[in-house]
């Protein structure tokens, strides 16, 4: 129990020490390693997010038409994936794949740098690792989850994706699918509050990634551990946080 | 230019409960070869980090050039490091970076030269270790020993006033053992710096020490130079230097005797 408040402890110094880095002290933001970063964590993520997203909107337009058309309301196949996707699907499978790709990643690619002693050689050159490291991996999830978010929502609600398999298989009327999509899901109500979790849920993996791999045992093992408890915990965050964030932004509690 | 570039006075130092130091006194003199010896797991790399401050001791003070350590600020700290330059066991070079960009890495950060000084100095670093027409290659692609050397070259590419390096020939076969040991002794004299060097390869280490200690059980055992340290009359250094089996450090791990354990069980 008291390696438990200690983790917990030290993690948020971690993270005061993140976020005062974030505050640029010689002016210049180092554009050059944040794209680097967003290349590595948000490019490298890309593919299995589209087809991720892809296969999410297919099984939905499947399981929801075969519920709606029992009624004959299968008209309004695109109200529930739209509802569904932005709300919650999308938010929550975006951040628990992305903690699986690219927070273990980090986590192991940080929690290496450890072991290999290349944290203690910036740190003798007289170069912070946290600015220099960490910082930009940080921001590069803050910046990469959303927009993994947008595209996997897109993907799930699109032409290869639900629209697909209801609209071109299943013969629901295109036009009914998206008017009614677009008449029951709010800018500001559902696409944003989306938008606000998929917010979370980056802040939560890039902290959970970065922590566990800076304070990886700089072993194999360390650094295996390291990574298993990034998928997990982050997992754990994003299911936990979404549903406080649910009740918070939507209400119904 | 004399005296003592480090002074280290009666430092204690825990890990956890364990004492690793109790009570040190180590001087590392300028323009000199200093080498501290001792059995694997005495904390000789803990003694480095003291000195660059990664590390405070409990108890006692590490000086650098009359600044004590353990009371500096963190951007003092900084400023001290760039004077520092370390040579780590396994290199810690930047995997991401060539090994040009890697030697060229503390120049840009700290230097504020222009790409083509910087060029001109990086060029001159891997000249001095032998591998100026190695810089294109990334740190995956070298062996141990080159790792070494280019780690050596990012160390001094600074022209630092103390070089640490840290267990720097184990593991090497004899001909890199040899190019190291022929670099040491050349950036220590030829660029005027200061080098302490940690190590338990006894052979090699006073082959060039001007200066060395013995670190055992969290006391300086012995000190002097290497034809001092050899006339020890004490029979730990002496099984140390020779490397003998058995000794004052026992082969077997403490605990009862063989025949008490047979005795336990009946079998005797």
């Amino acid at each position: 129990m008291t390696t438990f408040f200690a983790h917990l402890g030290r993690s948020f110094l971690f993270l005061l020490q993140l976020l005062a880095a974030l505050v640029p002290t010689s002016g210049k933001l180092r554009l050059r390693l944040l794209t680097q970063q967003i290349w590595s964590v948000g490019n490298q993520s890309l593919v299995i997010i589209v087809v991720s997203g892809v296969f999410v909107g297919m099984v939905l337009a499947l399981q929801g038409y075969r519920t709606l058309v029992t009624f004959g309301a299968e008209e309004s196949l695109g109200v529930v994936v739209g509802l569904s996707i932005v709300r919650e699907l999308g938010p929550v499978l975006t951040g628990l794949l992305f903690a699986g790709r690219a927070g273990s990643a980090l986590a192991a690619e940080i929690g290496l740098m450890r072991a290999t002693e290349q944290i203690d050689g910036l740190e003798l050159m007289a170069v912070d690792p946290v600015r220099r490291l960490l910082v930009p991996r940080f921001l590069a999830v803050m910046i990469s989850l959303p927009l993994l978010t947008a595209i996997f929502s897109c993907m799930a609600i699109g032409a290869a994706g639900a629209h697909l398999i209801g609209v071109d298989l299943l013969g629901v009327d295109g036009g009914a699918y998206w008017s009614q999509m677009k008449a029951a899901v709010d800018f500001q109500g559902d696409v944003l509050n989306g938008v606000i979790k998929s917010v979370v849920f980056a802040f939560g993996v890039g902290w959970i990634a970065l922590y566990q791999g800076y304070f990886a045992a700089p072993t194999s093992e360390g650094v295996g551990r390291a990574t298993t408890r990034t998928v997990v915990t982050s997992s754990l965050f994003i299911l936990g946080s979404n549903f406080v964030l649910t009740a918070l932004l939507f209400g119904g509690l | 230019m004399s005296g003592n570039l480090v002074t280290v006075r009666d430092v204690h130092f825990y890990r956890g409960k364990r004492p690793i130091y109790s009570g040190v006194d180590i001087d590392i003199r300028r323009g000199k070869i200093t080498a501290i010896l001792g059995p694997s797991g005495t904390g000789k790399t803990t003694l480095l980090r003291l000195i660059s401050g990664q590390l405070k001791a409990s108890q006692g003070s590490v000086e650098f050039d009359g600044k004590n350590v353990s009371q500096l600020s963190r951007s003092g700290l900084f400023e001290l490091r760039k004077r520092l330059g370390m040579l780590f066991q396994t290199g810690a070079l930047l995997t991401d970076l060539t090994v040009f960009d890697n030697v060229a890495y503390p120049l840009r950060e700290h230097s504020g030269k222009s790409e083509k000084e910087i060029f001109k100095i990086v060029l001159d670093k891997l000249e001095a270790v032998g591998l100026r027409n190695a810089r294109d290659l990334m740190p995956s692609e070298l062996s141990g020993g080159m790792a070494r050397r280019v780690a050596l070259a990012r160390a001094i590419a600074l022209g630092p006033d103390l070089v640490m390096y840290d267990e720097p020939f184990t593991g090497q076969d004899p001909i890199s053992m040899g190019v190291l040991i022929k670099l040491i002794r050349s950036v220590n004299d030829d660029l005027g710096i200061t080098s302490v060097v940690v190590s338990h390869d006894v052979d090699e280490v006073l082959s060039i020490a001007d200066y060395a200690y013995i670190v055992a059980d969290g006391k300086v055992i012995c000190q002097g130079d290497s034809d001092t340290l050899r006339a020890s009359q004490s029979e730990w250094v002496q099984q140390f230097l020779n490397g003998k089996a058995d000794g004052p450090v026992s082969f077997h791990f403490p605990g009862p005797s063989y025949q008490d354990d047979l005795a336990a069980e009946g079998i005797a």
